[in-house]
């Protein structure tokens, strides 16, 4: 057992602690979150120089060889900041995909761009009937000369409006919540018969319904086994999960120190309120639940590291029931310390809380990963 | 000890279902909602409603019969409530009606009473609570908000802070400071009546989570009040102002809005799509915990409106209802978001472009606007650690 990180991982950790005290205050967060695309194009090229965009890829392809460890540590940082650069979007689970599944010729063909910063993707799975089913489909791709078509219709696509690439899952073969049958699809977001509603995320993000018409597929744009999608999607995402938790372990870090630094600041009844006994034991909640989640994360970056699998797949869900779970009680606390401020749109704290609370729905909530981990 | 109706009541039921359907019918219910609009910001719907309440005399129920209310025994109350509560009928502005009007009908002069009360009654004004300032919050008394006597007015110089509704507020019941050098800070507070468009006064908008601008700061710049709109005697204001906080906190519980959107959030869960939630045990169970938590405040209620019935004040108890009922709206919106899955997520609010208006189920971003909003609920009205430490003071005796 060893807890300590390489020299590389350190530095990586650095460079981005560094960026966000600089370069991502809350305000200029605030400023990002507020145009129109929702993110700076000119930090996702900063982010590209820093080499950030290639960290989960392979040297061979360009890529920094980096583990979850790696991204683990990145998306850490970014919690810390509110990032809303589409880092998971783009090059956890675009990239992801085509990392765990690609052909060389599809990491060939876009590799380069996402770690250079030129393409941005995004992952069109959820359906409104689906819940977090990603094996409940009625989007499907049949098989037409010798490519697909593609009919249907994707929710909440996170990062949809920026987005070059999609990945699209859908129904090739079987019934609605078959877990063979699901295939996945390299798409083009400018394809014929594709057309999207953009709109902001409580946190900021922004996401599209896409709908999918008759869009008209050649045989290359299909990403591993035809019907095989799930396992693969199971595998990506869960590295995604892991980079959102560590997003929510970060905020929950700045939420609990800025509630402690809140109390021993703010005064009624002519003292601190950090002063009531009631409110330190709170805050101690607070800090043990970011502790505990903060364990799980590391459990379930070695996890993954130590290759994919049920054990991995079980330490994610463990630690996505933990971040649930945490993030509600931290943020929802972090704000009733602050009384009044703590509702404000003007203080970070309601921001962090927004965040968490997405990141708890996001790929399966508490009770979704309650049951996935009892089910492995 | 019984819990149905009797003959009575049930004929008193009817005639409050009758009452809605005329005045509020299911057409109308759309357009207005359960929200307590100011006078000139309704519906034509929603004027009729009130209008209507005035004509019939049932504006405001829990009044003193000399002054306009029904005289209704506490299951006619309760009846009212739930039923008004189901149909999503307006509701009176509560600035006014549950906590202003009580003290002016308690301390106020007849003057007062005669110029302050029909208006509210009639819901022809809107009133905003001036008590909160950014140094005092949980520590109301150490407010600082000064008043001085000049001639027959008063010279207010101040911040008040959270004020909701101040924008559109035609009145502010304050606390000011006319005493600064009393042993209790209790002691120098009196409690005044303003003018909204008394020159001096400023309001400017505070944005909250889940908002569309309902607080506001407010300064007072030499504010000139006359005398005669100070409630009760000059340094007594703080007894007058706690008489009122408990009448606050009863209201803020919101036992049968919290019932309403259970049933709300039981029907969605059964009639989703694939019934998903429907076959979720673990959901189920949170629903049915929620649903028994409800029943036993609601209880608890009924004891202390019953206890109200025979003469008392409601005391340390109405921190229960304002703990458990604001914990109960909380958890009850969390499992909205819950139960909206992915489309828990999506915020096309105009504070951020995109305004195409909403995507995914119905009531959606309501939903998450109430969630979000909702978090204020065990911070204002005195907080919810505040209501313990009355409850652990004057009901267990530390
Ligand atoms: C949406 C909203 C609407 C409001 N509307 C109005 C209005 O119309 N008029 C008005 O006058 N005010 C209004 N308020 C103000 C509200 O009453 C105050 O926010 C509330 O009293 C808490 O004060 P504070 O915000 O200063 O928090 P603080 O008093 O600073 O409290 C911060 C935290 O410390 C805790 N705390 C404080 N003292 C103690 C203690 N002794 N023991 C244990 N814990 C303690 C509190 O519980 C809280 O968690 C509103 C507030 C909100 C959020």
């Amino acid at each position: 057992m060893d807890f300590s990180f390489s020299d590389e991982q350190s530095m990586l950790k650095d460079s981005v602690e560094r960026f966000i005290q600089n370069d991502y205050g809350f305000e200029q967060r605030q400023k990002v979150a507020a145009l129109d695309a929702g993110f700076s194009a000119e930090n996702w090229k900063t982010f590209a120089e820093l080499g950030w965009l290639g960290v989960p890829f392979a040297e061979a392809d360009g890529g920094f060889g980096g583990g979850a460890v790696d991204t683990m540590l990145l998306a850490e940082q970014f919690g810390k900041g509110l990032v809303v650069e589409p880092y998971v979007p783009t090059v956890l689970l675009a990239g992801g995909f085509l990392k765990v599944a690609g052909s060389a010729e599809q990491k060939h063909k876009y590799l380069t761009g996402i770690i250079d910063g030129s393409v941005q993707g995004a992952f069109a799975f959820a359906e409104p009937q689906g819940r977090f089913n990603f094996a409940d489909l009625t989007t499907t791709a049949e098989a037409a000369g010798d490519g697909y078509t593609l009919n249907g219709y994707k929710a909440v696509v996170i990062n949809g409006p920026a987005a070059d690439l999609l990945v699209i899952s859908a129904r090739t073969s079987g019934g609605q919540r078959d877990t063979e049958g699901v295939s996945l699809f390299l798409v083009d977001a400018s394809a014929e018969g594709i057309s999207r509603r953009d709109y902001p995320t409580v946190d900021a993000l922004r996401a599209s319904e896409i709908t999918l018409e008759n869009v008209k597929l050649t045989a290359d744009a299909l990403i591993g086994e035809l019907g095989g999608g799930l396992p693969i999607i199971d595998e990506v995402v869960d590295g995604a999960i892991l980079a959102i938790g560590a997003e929510a372990v970060g905020s929950m870090e700045v939420l609990y120190k800025d509630t402690v630094e809140y109390c021993k600041t703010r005064e009624q009844f002519g003292q601190p309120i950090g002063k009531f006994q009631v409110l330190q034991h709170r805050m101690v909640d607070m800090f043990m639940e970011y502790e505990q989640a903060k364990s799980l994360m590391y459990m379930a970056a070695m996890r993954l590291d130590e290759g994919y699998g049920d054990e991995a797949a079980k330490a994610v869900s463990a630690f996505k029931v933990q971040v649930g779970k945490s993030g509600r009680f931290v943020g929802q606390n972090a704000v009733q310390l602050h009384g009044g401020m703590g509702m404000t749109e003007e203080l970070n704290i309601g921001h962090y809380f927004k965040r968490l609370t997405m990141i708890d729905t996001m790929f399966g909530n508490v009770d979704h990963h309650l049951k996935r981990f009892g089910s492995l | 000890m019984n819990l149905g109706l009797d003959d009575a009541e049930r004929a008193f039921q009817i005639d409050v279902r009758e009452f809605i359907d005329a005045h509020w019918p299911e057409g109308a219910r759309e357009v207005g909602g359960a929200m307590a609009h100011p006078p000139g910001r309704r519906s034509v719907a929603e004027q009729h409603w009130y209008d209507a309440l005035c004509a019939r005399g049932w504006s405001v129920p829990n009044w003193p019969v000399a002054h306009g209310g029904t005289g209704w025994t506490p299951t006619q109350h309760y009846i009212w409530d739930r039923e008004t509560t189901r149909a999503e009928c307006p509701v009176m502005s509560a600035f006014g009606a549950r906590m202003l009007a009580p003290v002016i009908y308690a301390w106020g002069s007849t003057a007062q009473q005669a110029k302050f009360l029909p208006p509210i009654r009639e819901a022809r004004v809107q009133w905003c609570q001036g008590y909160s300032e950014p140094g005092a919050g949980s520590d109301l008394a150490s407010l600082r908000t000064r008043a001085v006597r000049d001639g027959d007015h008063y010279v207010v110089n101040g911040a008040k802070t959270w004020t909701t509704e101040a924008h559109v507020a035609d009145w502010m019941f304050c606390l000011v400071r006319t005493n600064t050098t009393t042993e209790r800070r209790q002691q120098g507070i009196s409690f005044l009546l303003i003018d909204m468009a008394s020159p001096g006064i400023e309001v400017h908008p505070i944005l909250l989570l889940g908002d569309q601008h309902s607080v506001n700061s407010v300064t007072l710049t030499d504010v000139r009040v006359p005398v005669a709109n100070l409630i009760g005697e000059e340094n007594h204001g703080w007894t007058y102002a706690k008489g009122l906080l408990t009448h606050e906190r009863t209201g803020i519980a919101g036992i049968a809005t919290s019932q309403v959107r259970l049933g709300k959030l039981k029907q969605m869960a059964a009639c989703e799509q694939d019934g998903a939630l429907a076959e979720d045990a673990v959901f189920q169970r949170k629903l049915q915990e929620v649903e028994i938590e409800l029943m036993a405040l609601e209880m608890t209620e009924l004891r202390t409106l019953a206890t109200v019935q025979e003469g008392g004040a409601p005391g340390p108890e109405s921190s229960i209802l304002k703990i458990k009922g604001t914990e109960l709206r909380q958890r009850i919106a969390d499992l909205q978001i819950e139960a909206l899955g992915y489309y828990g997520l999506p915020y096309p609010d105009d504070l951020l472009l995109g305004n195409e208006g909403p995507v995914g189920p119905d009531g959606a971003l309501d939903s998450l606007r109430r969630m979000l909003y909702g978090r204020a609920a065990s911070i204002l009205g005195g907080s919810n650690e505040i209501q313990k430490n009355i409850i652990a003071k004057a009901v267990l005796g530390f």
